[in-house]
């Protein structure tokens, strides 16, 4: 099976590509919304992203300023490449995060509880009155 | 489906069981007597659904003077969970921060 999936956000920002980037791209501020890194911008570099339940290994794959960044994002059998794209728009910035790669049958200790706990809770509820 | 699966299920099926955890993985870590406070049986019964919990991998126990601390270990659910469904509520929350963050920014 090489299936893979893929995972999709996007959204509209009011704000121009250069701040984003900044925020993508920026160890001090890439901590305050996604996780603590070694990151720096240069293809090929190797970082690694903590968090109180795991760490993420990654390699940077693509940088183009204010554009595009790629990397590598392997965690816990996990093996995936994420996207940022930014696109400037009339009211600031269209900003598409691609995350592909997921084979099915993956399994990944994330913690549940921060991550669409109640989402999560429903599917297990429906999975257990199958399994009744 | 695999035996894993198979024991978190049997573990969960229990209404009573499936509430403790919820309720850990709602409101955080609590000892057993916070717990049996808020659940419809004993102590005891309280105790065993926590060691069958512990046993599944599911929660953590941590002793702090006399008391027990339990805590839940969602991760535990693993082999349950759609990981796109999970990354999409992942980067979902945390594209939430970047807003915030950009909000706070200087130009």
């Amino acid at each position: 099976m090489t299936e893979t999936k893929t995972v999709t956000v996007e959204l509209e920002l009011p704000f121009p590509p250069e701040k984003i980037w900044r925020a993508l791209t920026v160890p001090h501020l890439l901590a305050e919304w996604l996780m603590q890194s070694d990151f720096t911008a240069e293809t090929g570099h190797h970082f690694r992203f903590t968090a109180d339940w795991g760490s993420v290994d990654c390699q940077v794959l693509a940088v183009e300023p204010n554009k595009r960044l790629a990397y590598t994002w392997d965690a816990m059998g996990l093996s995936t490449v994420v996207t940022f794209t930014l696109s400037p728009t009339a009211r600031g910035t269209h900003l598409r995060m691609e995350q592909e790669g997921f084979k099915p049958g993956m399994a990944q200790a994330y913690g549940g509880a921060k991550l669409g706990w109640q989402n999560f809770l429903g599917k297990l509820e429906r999975l257990l009155e199958k399994q009744a | 489906m695999s035996n894993a699966h198979t024991f978190l299920f049997r573990t969960l099926a229990d209404p009573t069981r499936r509430a403790i955890f919820e309720r850990l993985c709602r409101d955080g870590e609590q000892t057993v007597g916070a717990l049996t406070l808020r659940a419809k049986v004993s102590q005891p019964a309280v105790s065993k659904h926590l060691s069958v919990l512990k046993e599944a991998g599911l929660v953590k126990d941590r002793s702090h003077g006399r008391q027990t601390h339990y805590s839940a270990q969602p991760g535990a659910l693993a082999p349950l969970i759609d990981w796109t469904g999970q990354m999409m509520g992942f980067w979902q929350s945390r594209f939430d921060q970047l807003e915030d963050l950009l909000r706070r920014m200087d130009q």
